[in-house]
């Protein structure tokens, strides 16, 4: 940092307190404010803006215009209008995964949050082990992804634990290539997601519930509120702000699911497992059609920003904790 | 406090069954690493490894193939360590200034650093990627770690200004009436006041780099500098099924992110549970 970048940039307070430098105006009376310390210098947050406005912004400016055109990477384009996104809607391999992505978002959603709040409800209070269990139970999400779905490829594979269990307790009828086929195969891939993301929801909640004052939860059940009405009226309406993090996270998590897919099925059998992720990585980076690639991602982001901005909506604070 | 009942006694049994039941498959993965070829086809997946073996591990570690899982155990680590301490350098100087300083440009500044969070990688990832190709920087591991750089900065930025902001400015005063300059202030006095964000965000963006799979297999796949998932999912392939050898190299990969979640469980627990206090 050279010194003259550094006096165009700001003046110390203690200069502008004794020289008559263009803050005078401001006087000995703004020198009581505690805003007159001017803290760092515009220059230290330089590079940081610019790395976020080079690949945040221009980068993605510039890959929603692609959408735009028949880019294929080599040489010239030309501009086809929404040509990309008629394209999509008689693309039946990209309607496909718009319907597998909402199962695996919605399914992800709600199954996540309803046993991470089982668990975090379970070890909130008293359990001797609760420092253990939570550490535990948090290990998946530390953990790949790739590495957890290869994991579970051997247990859904047809010689595989999960089809021992079944002939061992008499099931033996529901034995199958969990993999190979269609429906299990798509329910396999959100079970792995589940699995590894049920400890995040928990600690999250974990931490909403340390919120929640004890004597409040007695108070109530002095007055004669049962375990339901004291979680309905009293917890919940407290762990709000733990709900909205884990729904928004869930959601979004949910409908960027690529990993899992990508190591279990990559995307098979006949689609049934491509998500709006795979589908795109295939277009843009296997075949190379990076306008029609572009297109999808620009149906793809605004996919999850509509579904955020509508999530936190209706998650929002009602007012209940003021 | 609560008093220790039966009934909690009953809790925590079942709490312990339904955490054992959720990490079985751990106990898979061990096992089958455990077996030898031969005794992973042949006998059942639930029976325990009678004659346990490291010889899978022997195998992964020195076979022909094996330096590959170095390499990117070596460029995990190293991109990790690039990214992370340019999200630690850059964020938390960016972070500074922004919620600091009170005048509209830095308001305006920091809401477009959020924004940031919000928006997919995905559409900005092609012109990243041509332009790395046209660079000739796909499958260069530094590369990639400045690429996570920008890709996490907002997130950076997020969680030191929240810190920032909680932070009473006298320290400041107190350097600056000392005779301190501003970088020194910052170096001396700040930025160790901020450790416990610094710790944030090396642990959050540490597993998120570590674990990433998608922009290294867009960035790195099929050259010569894979990072760990991408070396992972290219060893398995699709038709690979010698599982002993599979579930060796996944518990070879796993060790390092296991050891230092454990030395740092409590920064990691806090870290992603963070948002709640804010």
């Amino acid at each position: 940092m050279s010194d003259s970048l550094e006096k165009t940039a700001t003046t110390s307070p203690k200069r502008s307190g004794l020289n008559r430098g263009p803050e005078r105006k401001l006087g000995a009376s703004a020198l009581k404010h505690k805003n007159m310390v001017v803290h760092g210098s515009w220059w230290w947050a330089l590079p940081g803006l610019a790395a976020v406005l080079a690949v945040h912004y221009v980068a993605t400016f510039l890959g929603a215009s692609y959408a735009f055109t028949d880019f294929n990477g080599i040489g010239s384009f030309e501009w086809v209008g929404i040509d990309n996104f008629v394209r999509i809607l008689d693309d039946y391999e990209v309607m496909a995964s718009l319907g597998n992505t909402a199962f695996i978002a919605i399914g992800f959603l709600v199954i996540t949050n309803i046993v991470g709040l089982l668990l975090a409800l379970a070890l909130n209070r008293g359990l001797k082990t609760r420092y253990l269990l939570r550490t535990i139970l948090f290990l998946p999400v530390v953990l790949s992804a790739i590495s957890v779905s290869y994991i579970f490829k051997y247990i859904f594979a047809f010689d595989g634990p999960l089809n021992a269990i079944l002939a061992a307790i008499g099931l033996g009828d529901l034995q199958r290539i969990w993999l190979a086929e269609p429906d299990s195969a798509l329910v396999a891939v959100l079970i792995v997601a589940v699995w590894q993301n049920i400890g995040m929801a928990m600690v999250i909640y974990l931490a909403g519930l340390a919120l929640v004052p004890q004597e409040l939860e007695e108070a109530a059940a002095l007055d004669g509120a049962g375990l339901w009405g004291r979680f309905r009226h009293i917890t919940l309406p407290m762990i709000q702000p733990a709900i909205a993090i884990n729904t928004t996270l869930a959601l979004t998590g949910g409908l960027k699911i690529f990993d899992q897919v990508k190591a279990m099925t990559n995307g098979g059998p006949f689609g049934a497992t491509d998500t709006l992720s795979t589908v795109i990585y295939r277009n843009t980076y296997e075949f190379m059609n990076y306008g029609y690639g572009a297109a999808i991602s620009l149906v793809f982001s605004v996919v999850i920003l509509a579904a955020a901005a509508i999530q936190l909506y209706l998650t929002r604070d009602r007012g209940v904790n003021n | 406090m609560n008093r220790y009942t039966k009934l909690t006694l009953l809790r925590e049994i079942i709490v312990w069954i339904a955490a054992l039941l959720l990490l079985s498959p751990f106990y898979f993965l061990v096992n089958i690493a455990l077996k030898t070829r031969e005794d992973s086809i042949a006998t059942p997946a639930f029976e325990p490894a009678l004659k346990p073996t490291f010889d899978n591990f022997v195998n992964v570690l020195a076979s022909d193939t094996s330096s590959t899982l170095y390499l990117g155990l070596f460029n995990s680590m190293l991109i990790v360590v690039v990214a992370v301490f340019g999200l630690i350098v850059l964020g938390s100087t960016a972070a500074y200034v922004l919620a600091r300083r009170t005048s509209r440009l830095s308001k305006f500044a920091f809401y477009m650093v959020l924004i940031g969070i919000v928006v997919p990688a995905q559409l900005g990832l092609v012109p990243l990627y041509i332009g790395a190709q046209k660079l000739g920087l796909l499958g260069s591991p530094l590369g990639m770690g400045v690429v996570y750089i920008a890709m996490l900065m907002p997130l950076s930025v997020f969680l030191y200004a929240g810190f920032v902001r909680a932070l009473p400015t006298e320290y400041e005063e107190a350097a600056n009436i000392d005779g301190a300059s501003k970088l020194r202030t910052y170096i001396q006095v700040v930025f160790p006041l901020l450790a416990p964000a610094t710790g944030t965000v090396a642990t959050m963006a540490g597993i998120i780099v570590w674990n990433d799979f998608n922009t290294p297999l867009i960035f790195l796949g099929g050259s010569e500098n894979p990072t760990l998932p991408v070396v992972i999912y290219s060893y398995v392939g699709e038709f690979n099924i010698e599982w002993n050898n599979i579930f060796s190299v996944l518990i070879i990969a796993m060790i390092p992110i296991t050891v230092v979640y454990l030395i740092f469980q409590k920064k990691f627990i806090q870290g992603f549970s963070g948002g709640i206090k804010s």
